[in-house]
């Protein structure tokens, strides 16, 4: 299925199911399309925290969401991460509750719970039979204003983080490479920052920084409730001002805007891992959706498009031509996200070549495509599979309330309206062959690009790699 | 490949249980195929899901890999139509195809518009009945199945896991990996595919799945549809008695960070009595996420590591319990030690009474959870089906659940799991 408006920015996890990470993914991996009628009420409090709630009578169940706005986006050098150790501390206790007492309350209601921090968002969730809800806004409006971390619960805490970026990044050489081409092609912009943060400033963090964190992000002023489920709305809202109404506010910090400087020439990067095959991940700064739906609507949707011709499903263009019909490689895929709150965004390329086939040989077929494309165009047949597939995924995702709750979520503290999504399928309609071979044209030249390969290094080090031509 | 398809196992065994209200329509096809059938006409949407008893269990040694090639390759290209049609074709009407695969069974699901639903069958059934094969895709396909085991065999989990269902089954399938080795893929033919479909595609061992917007009438029509398309076989084909008395203790050096940790040893099948017992139990063990007992002593106490876990993983033969950790290279011996106390302690002692009715709570409570939506219903009664669990287990399951008694976990747990016997593998050890 196609992956439009892919939320590809990692997302990274509190919980320990291996099966979560798979969950959250697929619905990073859910189209996101228009929803003519989404029938979402909304109020905001008058601390302004905002309480926005989608009913779904389908199943006695209600997906809980307290978002915040903030993310690796708004760290500093020398305190990468603190966004997501804070996140973890979140499960910590509170004035009048232990470390995890809320876990075994959420647990002992048969609910499901778990946290994920972003680059532009930290969010906290639960599943919960409906009547459980009041123990959800229990528990988020007591966490965001009585939350109590110590120094020795963050001791504790920071050695299970430093676990998870070995895990998740150093021992995963794909994970590595992308980790450098983040770094490499966002030089000024936080985004080029891991949202695990780097192991030196988690090695370097104290529960202070923690605090700072927790008093300069979570005013309710700065967060957003998303409900989704068999609810009553008026119900959810009495309950939401009950529990969330008198916290006090306070001002968040003025964020200033960030900008990467444009890119003269091109950046090319090599990293070294365990592992057999070779691999490469390629990329172009492009433009982002502008935050009011509409600026830069025309090269947003048209890359939106591309990316879908290129890489949404099997029978693909890179899929179809460089594995399929020549293999020259084993995998390839592309990626860009329309929406960001860092108003920065990439459009990327990753591949493993096949045997024989170097990373260098790899780059230029990849670029070919492009450039057959920005030469001959696409096809009407291309343009109208896309439409058929976000047309088809709008029916889908109903079949999902956590789905829509991660997409009112993600729109609104990214700083967009839950409403652009309404004329997602007509601005899919209104891109031409020729939107999209002026953005190739404007956006994916030889001066704008980025290229990380990875150099396959033999598991015993005394041993050197041997068979296949490396490309440096 | 092969750690994919664990993590999609570990999935439907955590889903496991269901609604009690889900009202299922069964029959049985004239030539011994079970049909599901669940109605729902509150969105325009059908889904479908049909499994075979063609899992990696019936791989032989020398051509391992064939069940899972066999699988891969129905989905390109069918009756004639080449592989970039066929895809294009299900695009074309807005339905997605996807295929499934684990140690028992292969699997085919199909999610369609209502309005599409006849086409999109149609196009299922000739991708069910009439593979092409083609030669030189099949090429193509076992050098990425090639390339893919040798990138993995660089890979700690990886190599761990495979490790670990050797240690634990040896020379029985399932200590095969899923995905075959590069020696055994080498060696796969198109007969080989073709035999392998002709003998395992049969229509006595197919379940098929229908959830959604389909009256009873079209239900009945698509699943004769599917299943006449296969042979009735009632082989005499036994998967071989999983046979395991020798725990081993495997080390196996790695460049990693981290070391990997696996601990257990084959415990149990499908359709055993003690199975929801254990599974209750296990669920304070070192099932239940944050507040298992297992993640309270390693995360929780000690910030030893982002993720340790226990599960019991029943197959048709008798399946693993498996232990899992990853944490620094110099720790994995202290958690190696905390493991083996906390597990030793919860079969000596069994679970607290409050830890008891906490797991109750959860698995009661939490029961509308695991059947939210027509894709959870789906893969949810596909396992019931695959494995032929009697029809009312989800009425009852509230119920057997309610019943347990601390007394009968720890009784077994010590019936039942055996630490003396089990098997350990360390990759990345010091």
């Amino acid at each position: 299925m196609v992956n439009y408006l892919l939320l590809y920015k990692l997302f990274l996890i509190k919980g320990l199911h291996v099966n979560f990470l798979k969950l959250i993914f697929i619905f990073c991996l859910t189209p996101f399309f228009a929803q003519a009628e989404q029938n979402i009420q909304e109020i905001t409090l008058k601390n302004g925290m905002r309480v926005l709630v989608k009913e779904d009578h389908r199943s006695p169940v209600v997906v809980s969401m307290v978002w915040y706005r903030a993310g690796s986006l708004d760290e500093v050098n020398g305190k990468t991460g603190v966004a997501h150790v804070l996140e973890h501390m979140m499960f910590k206790g509170t004035k009048t509750t232990k470390p995890g007492e809320y876990s075994e309350i959420v647990a002992a209601a048969g609910g499901r719970e778990n946290a994920f921090t972003g680059a532009d968002y930290t969010a906290y969730f639960q599943r919960l039979e409906k009547s459980k809800l009041p123990i959800s806004m229990k528990m988020e409006s007591d966490r965001m204003q009585n939350l109590v971390i110590t120094e020795e619960e963050f001791k504790k805490e920071i050695s299970v983080v430093m676990e998870e970026r070995r895990w998740r990044t150093d021992d995963k050489p794909k994970a590595q490479v992308n980790e450098l081409f983040n770094s490499l092609i966002f030089r000024a912009h936080p985004y080029g920052r891991p949202i695990v943060g780097w192991m030196n400033d988690l090695q370097n963090m104290t529960y202070e920084d923690a605090i700072e964190w927790y008093k300069m992000w979570y005013s309710p002023s700065n967060a957003i409730m998303v409900i989704a489920g068999d609810v009553d709305t008026k119900k959810v809202f009495a309950e939401a001002r009950k529990y969330f109404g008198k916290i006090p506010a306070y001002e968040i910090a003025k964020r200033k805007p960030q900008f990467e400087p444009i890119q003269n020439g091109s950046r090319r990067a090599v990293l070294k891992a365990p592992s057999k095959l070779p691999y490469i991940q390629m990329g172009y700064p492009t433009p982002t959706l502008g935050k009011d739906g509409i600026s830069n609507q025309k090269e947003a949707f048209a890359l939106e498009v591309l990316v879908g011709i290129l890489s949404g499903t099997s029978a693909s263009r890179l899929n179809q031509n460089l594995v399929k019909k020549t293999s020259k490689a084993v995998n390839v895929s592309a990626g860009y996200s329309m929406l960001s709150r860092g108003g920065q965004s990439t459009f990327e390329m990753y591949g493993t070549p096949s045997e024989k086939v170097s990373v260098v040989e790899l780059e230029k077929y990849l670029k070919l495509e492009l450039k057959n494309i920005a030469d001959n165009g696409v096809t009407d047949i291309e343009l109208k599979r896309v439409i058929t597939s976000v047309i088809a995924g709008k029916v889908y995702q109903k079949d999902s309330v956590m789905g829509a709750a991660m997409q009112i979520g993600q729109l609104e503290t990214m700083g967009y309206s839950y409403n652009i999504v309404d004329d997602y399928i007509d601005n899919i309609k209104k891109v031409t062959t020729k939107d999209i071979q002026d953005v190739i044209k404007k956006y994916f030249h030889d001066d704008a690009l980025t290229v990380v390969t990875l150099d396959p290094q033999p598991l015993d080090k005394n041993k050197t790699p041997k068979g296949r031509p490396h490309a440096h | 490949m092969h750690i994919k398809i664990i993590l999609i196992s570990i999935l439907l065994l955590l889903s496991n249980f269901a609604s009690a209200a889900l009202n299922i329509q069964y029959w049985k096809s004239n030539n011994g195929a079970r049909i599901y059938f669940i109605e729902n006409h509150d969105l325009p949407i059908v889904d479908i899901n049909v499994d075979f008893r063609a899992g990696s269990v019936m791989d032989m040694k020398q051509k391992s890999g064939l069940a899972s090639l066999t699988n891969h390759m129905m989905v390109l290209g069918s009756g004639g139509i080449n592989e970039e049609d066929l895809a294009n074709q299900f695009i074309d009407l807005g339905a997605q195809l996807n295929s499934s695969f684990d140690q028992d069974k292969s699997g085919f699901s199909l999610r369609t518009l209502s309005a599409k639903k006849s086409e999109a069958i149609d196009l299922l059934t000739l991708v069910l009945h009439k593979p092409n094969f083609d030669s030189q895709i099949i090429k193509r396909e076992k050098k990425r199945y090639i390339a893919s085991i040798t990138q993995s065999e660089t890979m700690p989990e990886s190599i761990a896991s495979k490790a670990f269902m050797k240690a634990l089954y040896g020379e029985h399938p399932y200590g095969l990996p899923s995905s075959g080795e590069v020696k055994s893929i080498k060696k796969i033919n198109k007969k080989d595919l073709q035999d392998f479909y002709k003998n395992n595609y049969l229509s006595n061992e197919l379940s098929v799945v229908i959830v959604g917007d389909i009256s009873r009438a079209e239900a009945e029509d698509l699943a004769y549809k599917i299943s006449a398309g296969f042979p009735e076989n009632k082989r005499d084909k036994v998967i071989p008695l999983v046979n395991y008395n020798k725990p081993q203790d495997i080390k196996i050096s790695h460049p990693s960070k981290q070391a990997h940790l696996y601990y257990g040893a084959p415990i149990i099948k499908r359709g055993d009595p003690d199975f929801l017992t254990l599974y209750l139990g296990n669920y304070i063990l070192g099932g239940g996420g944050f507040v298992s007992r297992l993640t309270q002593e390693i995360r929780e106490n000690r910030g030893l590591a982002y993720s340790v876990y226990s599960y019991f993983m029943p197959y048709i033969e008798v399946g693993p319990f498996q232990i899992g950790i990853q944490t620094k290279k110099d720790q994995v011996n202290e958690a190696k030690k905390i493991i083996k106390k906390t597990v030793s302690e919860f079969i000596k002692n069994g679970p607290s009474p409050n830890e008891l009715k906490r797991a109750k709570d959860f698995m009661i409570g939490g029961f509308p959870l695991r059947l939210d939506s027509n894709k959870s219903i789906l893969a949810y009664v596909s396992m019931m089906a695959f494995y032929k669990y009697p029809l009312d287990y989800l009425e009852t399951f509230t119920n057997r659940i309610d019943k347990i008694t601390a007394e009968e976990i720890k009784s077994a747990f010590q019936r039942r799991v055996d630490m003396s016997k089990f098997s350990t593998v360390i990759v990345g050890s010091e």
